[in-house]
């Protein structure tokens, strides 16, 4: 049943994605990235990041992508719903990308890891919590600065006036 | 079938990577280049929390995901009000049409 499931989102992840990089249309690319990133949250849901997965979807679906698409609606004269996008480099980056994969795919399966079997998946929310207020509480008071700096920088930057 | 370890987690991850760098590498918008970078940042999280699980590292694997999710937010505002600038000032948003210095 886990295999299943995981292959499931699997596919839904690796399908979507790659109408996403190949999709001529950005808005349709952007919906595709929708459904990667559900894929996504259910690998994580899988591996037994239940938090990171809900924050997944709040995060990335609901402010990343909406942010992707005002990108999108504000940067295109539109006329109607084709908003299409050029491509270059098609045949070299396919080459390439091809390329390194094989080589990471090779590097990792020829790898021995040295796993342990993975236990009952247990609540994290919880550890999560007192993880960031006890032993990473200056990385968590970083983070708060940065998103109030990129907050500000990005505020400033969009609305700069001419000089 | 083989049962789903953590090669199974590894390889989804690197293929979202190196479709994240194709989306880079053949895109024009700058908005799907971000896209791509997104998905590069996915497959790390994947990454992290996949040898959280299965190495027993606790949960450092998750907690550090979150830092990336959060950086990701950062990231993304930033560049879309950079985009939005590059917009606004030369009315296009293909990087390989914005290739002028200042005036």
């Amino acid at each position: 049943m886990y295999d299943i499931i995981f292959y499931l989102f699997a596919a839904v992840t690796l399908v979507s994605a790659f109408f996403v990089v190949t999709n001529r249309n950005v808005v349709y690319s952007a919906f595709f990235l929708l459904f990667t990133f559900f894929g996504i949250a259910g690998i994580y849901v899988l591996l037994g990041a239940d938090f990171v997965a809900v924050v997944q979807v709040i995060v990335y679906v609901g402010g990343i992508l909406i942010l992707l698409l005002f990108g999108v609606m504000l940067t295109n004269k539109i006329t109607n719903v084709e908003i299409k996008t050029g491509t270059i480099n098609i045949l070299p980056a396919a080459i390439g990308v091809g390329i390194f994969a094989g080589v990471l795919l090779a590097a990792l399966i020829n790898s021995d890891w040295k796993t342990l079997p993975a236990g009952k998946p247990l609540p994290t929310t919880a550890l999560l919590g007192s993880m960031l207020i006890q032993d990473y509480l200056l990385v968590f008071e970083l983070l708060g600065i940065i998103l109030l700096i990129a907050l500000i920088g990005a505020a400033s930057i969009a609305r700069r006036e001419k000089v | 079938m083989i049962e789903v370890g953590l090669n199974h987690f590894l390889i989804v991850s690197t293929f979202l990577f190196s479709l994240g760098i194709y989306g880079i590498i053949t895109r024009k918008n700058a908005i799907m280049v971000l896209m791509g970078v997104e998905l590069i940042l996915n497959s790390a999280n994947i990454n992290f929390i996949a040898f959280a699980r299965y190495g027993n590292f606790g949960l450092q694997g998750d907690l550090i995901a979150l830092f990336v999710i959060v950086l990701a937010a950062a990231e993304a505002a930033i560049a879309l009000a950079i985009v939005l600038n590059i917009y606004k000032t030369l009315a296009t948003v293909n990087i390989d049409e914005v290739d002028s210095l200042k005036d």
